[in-house]
């Protein structure tokens, strides 16, 4: 399609110009660019070439604002107000009311000391397993994309074998380790053909979130190790092989080369990790419902309950609490933001 | 339930019924949303009864006879009324549910303990199931549904009031501090499994049927509605027995429940849904209704004359007997906490804070401050205007 501009044309950049498709050879093409051509152009003519991008930005917006921007502005209307209604024009405005229940709280490194506990029993939970699935994650994803980077044997296998998990649903996922976990389980029949004791591993606390940390990085493993793998085989092999030509070790080789050039990966995969920890509900809630007690409820979790599985719902105060997890995201990704423009500058 | 439905459609040629099948979990956590979204469905087959009320509409103006339904239903549509209504019709029973015990009879007799007798109490019961089990090695000796429900029927045997004198919810009072002290007790000494009450978060359902059907569990404590599954599942494979439910220094009280087929206020069609009410409220289709699903009947009429249960075994017929009798043996503080409209809100406190000690989250007294407050917190959000 070429646009043209009456407007300024000597800002028109001569590359866009040649660019610009007239339809090939393919006459449909042809055709769509030439009905779309006038009215492309005459908008241009109206509302200048600047600000011609925002037309084709629109559309996006429309459904972004539609989906997202929309839905945010309701959860807040409905973090504001009480009582069981569901339509918020039926619901009584309670001002702050469910924020300050939620943050009500004889000392905040206490949950047992607040009056909404599961809240911050969830918030607790979610710091937890975030900060040991994120160091895990990282640490195991980095170090099988260092291995298969490796002239091994079977690469291109064990490559597919650390990324068919990946294309499990997180349910599937749940169920299979449910089963191999529970009293009957496979690994009770190891452990008991073994010689050892049955283990209730899902009804212990501290058993329960070591498996839900470790479902959770078997399970999604493969992607960052994928984007490990991408970055390692982009750095170029002649500053190995410079490195090899001076005879210096391999760990500093890792050190003061590879990690350093790895670092832009290392940022994305810390930064998708975090926001998935965060985010994480699906597969505990099927493995162990947020159990023993709740010691494995993650605060998304407390959030679908009090707000549709409690049968006594509470979409304000649910509303309030997704509103503060909404705003605790936001901070950790201007953080990682802020973070990876300075180690990049 | 579908081929009464076609039955129906022959009868009345201008109506069409579609019958949606869900999820157990859809009724009580989908269908309240929908309900209040204005919706839902025509008329709805649910539990939760004074949690949907609201929604319900009142069949009198659209029914040839609805002294029938007084006379049929008369206690029970008390649950399905909004607080102050007396009067409405909005459905009727398809199924009374009674909880309590099924008793693994095998086990039983494979450990050559005697089984307790009818008046035995819950002590005795446990000390029982404990010995089988640790003679058969079953890893459950009692299984309680994770379910406030359930816990009541013992809270109450234990005198339990859950009320105070103006009628307003007092639930932690000397009779219920029994039933939880027992119920923690049990956890601690292996009466009871983590597995059910300690293994889930917050007012999660975790029942013990697949267990009961492996022949893992000794006693276990659930109610009418599993008989029919029982029934067909576990066959010969052992004998169970329903047994009543044991006694405790206040009654031996199960606690009443059911399922209604209820209309809704938003349906455009109230004419066709009072016929269709009025089909399966009729007596021989009910009676044929209750007796092919092996259910309880809710319809005093056909309590009184009884039922046959032709399809059941004999050891189902045995069970439907036990849970029939046990209706006489209700106590006035189960019907009333089952017809009280913010009973889930009471539950779903217990569930949660009691499963929370158990896990050893905190401790009995922790958790009884806790369910005050939740109950006070929740019928506050619950009533606000």
């Amino acid at each position: 399609m070429t646009l043209t501009s009456k407007t300024s044309p000597a800002t028109s950049p001569a590359p866009a110009a040649s660019l610009a498709p007239s339809g090939g050879t393919n006459p449909v093409l042809k055709l769509v660019t030439r009905v779309l051509d006038w009215p492309m152009a005459g908008l241009q003519r109206l509302i200048g070439e600047r600000r011609m991008p925002y037309v084709f930005l629109l559309p996006n917006l429309v459904f972004f604002g539609l989906f997202v921007f929309v839905p945010i502005a309701i959860n807040f209307v409905y973090s504001v107000t009480g009582g069981p209604a569901l339509f918020p024009s039926e619901r009584p405005y309670v001002g702050a009311g469910q924020y300050s229940y939620l943050f009500d709280c004889g000392s905040y490194v206490d949950p047992n000391t607040c009056r909404e506990d599961h809240f911050w029993r969830g918030v607790y939970n979610t710091l937890f397993f975030s900060f040991f699935q994120v160091v895990a994650m990282v640490g195991l994803s980095l170090l099988t994309a260092v291995v298969l980077n490796m002239k091994i044997r079977g690469r291109g296998f064990f490559r597919a074998v650390y990324f068919f998990p990946v294309l499990l649903s997180p349910v599937v996922v749940a169920l299979i380790w449910k089963w191999i976990l529970q009293r009957d389980g496979l690994l009770n029949a190891a452990i008991m053909g073994l010689g050892g004791d049955r283990t209730l591993f899902l009804a212990e606390p501290g058993w329960a979130m070591f498996w839900v940390i470790f479902v959770s990085v078997w399970a999604h493993m493969g992607f960052y190790t994928l984007i490990l793998l991408a970055g390692l085989q982009a750095i170029p092999t002649d500053i190995y092989e410079a490195a090899e030509m001076d005879a210096t070790p391999r760990w500093r080789v890792f050190w003061r080369l590879t990690l350093p050039l790895l670092w832009p990966n290392l940022i994305v995969v810390i930064v998708l990790s975090l926001i998935r920890a965060v985010q994480t509900f699906d597969e505990v809630f099927v493995l162990t419902g947020g159990g023993p007690g709740t010691s494995t409820l993650m605060v998304v979790q407390y959030i679908y309950e009090t707000a549709f599985s409690n049968q006594v719902q509470n979409f304000g105060l649910a509303a309030a609490a997704s509103v503060v997890l909404g705003i605790v995201l936001f901070a950790l990704t201007l953080a990682q933001l802020a973070f990876t423009q300075r180690k990049s500058s | 339930m579908s081929d009464l439905l076609r039955r129906f459609e022959e009868q009345n040629k201008g109506i069409k019924v579609v019958l949606d099948q869900v999820p157990f979990k859809a009724i009580n956590e989908n269908l309240p949303v929908q309900l209040a979204a204005g919706q839902g469905p025509d008329l709805a087959r649910v539990a939760d009864l004074g949690g949907v009320a609201r929604y319900m509409l009142d069949l009198r103006p659209h029914l040839k006879d609805a002294a029938y339904f007084e006379t049929n239903f008369g206690p029970f549509l008390e649950w399905m009324r909004v607080p102050g209504d007396t009067s409405s019709i909005p459905g009727f029973m398809t199924q009374l549910t009674l909880t309590g015990p099924f008793v693994n009879k095998t086990l039983f007799e494979q450990a050559n303990v005697p089984m307790p007798g009818p008046k035995a109490t819950w002590e005795e019961w446990a000390k029982a199931a404990k010995d089988v089990a640790a003679k058969v090695q079953a890893p459950f000796p009692i299984a309680i549904d994770r379910s406030g429900h359930r816990f009541f029927s013992l809270a109450i045997t234990q005198g339990a009031k859950v009320f105070n004198d103006k009628g307003e919810p007092a639930v932690v009072d000397e009779g219920f501090k029994k039933g939880a002290q027992l119920v923690f007790d049990w956890h601690k000494n292996g009466v009871m499994s983590k597995e059910l009450w300690g293994s889930v978060a917050g007012t999660a359902y975790r029942g013990a049927n697949d267990e009961f059907k492996n022949a893992q569990v000794v006693m276990y404590e659930s109610g009418s509605w599993q008989i029919g599954q029982f029934d067909k599942t576990i066959g010969d494979a052992f004998d169970w027995v329903a047994v009543p439910t044991p006694c405790g220094p206040a009654n031996c009280s199960g606690m009443p429940g059911g399922a209604a087929l209820v209309a809704i206020k938003t349906t455009q069609h109230p004419q066709e849904v009072a016929r269709l009410m009025e089909f399966l409220a009729s007596e021989p289709i009910a009676a044929e209704f209750y007796e092919r699903s092996l259910f309880v009947p809710g319809h005093l009429g056909i309590a009184k004359k009884g039922l046959e249960y032709k399809s059941a075994t004999p050891q189902g017929k045995a069970a439907l007997k036990v849970f029939n009798e046990g209706v006489s043996q209700l106590s006035p503080v189960a019907t009333k906490l089952q017809g009280y409209v913010h009973n889930r809100v009471i539950f779903n406190a217990v569930i949660s804070r009691l499963g929370q000690a158990i896990a050893g989250e905190s401790t009995l007294d922790e958790a009884y401050q806790r369910i005050e407050s939740d109950v006070q917190q929740q019928i506050a959000e619950r009533t606000r205007k």
